[in-house]
């Protein structure tokens, strides 16, 4: 078969709603979109560990010391699957943590952010949770097999991390009003952050033209935005809570909000580097990397001692 | 490139997930021994009961079919319609079969 016709195949498949599996053929930009993608979807799960990391050691009780274990926990699983996800492809893990390592690959600029005081565990699980289930949700009917897979396990697991956001947030706005204010606080920094989690306006969306094409992505950034705009508002009005923008209005007639806009500078600004914890982020991941290097070898000599038994007996 | 930072091999990972189900594959783990790949398995695919049963294979063991083999490979099955029950003509009247 010609390359044109196996391109037309594919597109043909990818609009019967078919997914394509990994050693099946794909033009190569499919492959590298999916690389791009995945690697940048897994390193956000694993660099995401290290803003709620950073509150473990000072959770102020067991009960929610072991909650967020367990979710930071999930998230290192979530890294995983979709590095198995993205090894699918023809890359090996090497390669992808190296890329991290070196700033080829990108992760979500959220996790760029500092996480002040214990109100930020909050929004971060209520706000920054809620907008990657929203964008994740959509992804479960993206067209690459192993990675539509990935977000169905991932958005099982995702509900409990909105969900224990939203009640570390609403029993501090419930609190004193010192708490209170922590809880109005934390919502102030991280709502537009969240917003920019789906990345630019439509109008301003290089890569989306193929992407959407291929049906790798489902729907648009403005679309997703707006519906996690739409689900929140609700929930921040119930605890007492105020959404810090003055644009921000019901629309009858669209039945949706009306909102401000986004800081695009700040945007920009994070996504090259310049956020308060870029350096941080990537240099942690590497320490630890580094400093497990000493594991990972000794792994290595035990499995070679092991086989070398095999053989004697 | 060829960075080699010792994350161990390849591991397929298949669950069964109640008694009686079929084991099916849910992705894949790194590990440098048999043992490492269970546990590994186990902590990443197991964490909210969802295994009874886990088998890990060395992914370079799995031999597959090519998918674009797909035609002529299953092929010889296309045109026998005799294997299936519906090809039969049964007497009018006849119950239970
Ligand atoms: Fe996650
Ligand atoms: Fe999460």
């Amino acid at each position: 078969m010609t390359e044109e016709q196996l391109e037309k195949n594919f597109q043909d498949r990818i609009d019967a709603e078919q997914k394509i599996e990994p050693r099946e053929w794909m033009p190569e930009k499919y492959r590298k979109h999916l690389i791009r993608q995945i690697s940048q979807h897994a390193h956000s799960e694993v660099i995401g560990m290290q803003p709620e990391g950073n509150w473990i050691t000072r959770a102020p009780s067991m009960r929610a010391k072991m909650v967020l274990m367990a979710k930071v926990q999930d998230e290192a699983g979530h890294g995983l699957y979709l590095y198995s996800a993205c090894e699918t492809l023809g890359i090996n893990r090497d390669e992808l943590v190296e890329q991290l390592h070196t700033g080829k690959a990108k992760y979500a600029s959220i996790f760029n952010y500092p996480t002040l005081n214990w109100a930020d565990m909050g929004a971060v699980g209520w706000l920054v949770d809620g907008a990657a289930i929203v964008n994740q949700v959509s992804l479960q009917r993206t067209s690459y097999g192993p990675y539509a897979r990935g977000m169905v396990k991932i958005c099982k697991e995702e509900s409990f991390h909105q969900r224990q956001g939203y009640e570390i947030i609403a029993a501090m706005a419930k609190g004193t009003p010192q708490q209170k204010e922590m809880a109005q606080d934390a919502l102030n920094r991280f709502w537009w952050p969240s917003l920019m989690m789906f990345g630019p306006h439509d109008s301003d969306s290089p890569n989306s033209g193929n992407a959407i094409k291929w049906k790798i992505k489902r729907e648009s950034n403005d679309v997703l935005r707006q519906r996690f705009i739409d689900k929140t508002i609700q929930q921040a009005e119930l605890i007492g809570l105020t959404v810090p923008d003055e644009d921000l209005k019901w629309n009858e007639e669209r039945q949706s909000y009306d909102w401000g806009e986004i800081d695009w500078d700040e945007f920009y600004e994070v996504i090259n580097g310049n956020g308060l914890a870029n350096r941080q982020r990537v240099a942690q991941h590497k320490k630890a990397h580094d400093q497990g290097a000493w594991v990972r070898e000794a792994a290595k000599a035990y499995a070679v001692k092991q086989k070398n038994k095999e053989v004697l007996v | 490139m060829s960075v080699d930072n010792n994350q161990g091999e390849l591991w397929e990972v298949f669950i069964q997930s109640k008694n009686n189900l079929p084991y099916k594959h849910v992705g894949s783990v790194h590990a440098t021994d048999k043992e490492m790949a269970l546990q590994n398995a186990r902590d990443l695919y197991t964490r909210r009961g969802e295994g009874r049963g886990i088998w890990v294979v060395p992914s370079q063991y799995i031999v597959a079919s090519d998918p674009q083999e797909n035609a002529e490979f299953f092929d010889p099955s296309e045109d026998k319609i005799y294997r299936h029950p519906t090809f039969y003509v049964m007497p009018e009247g006849s119950k239970n079969i």
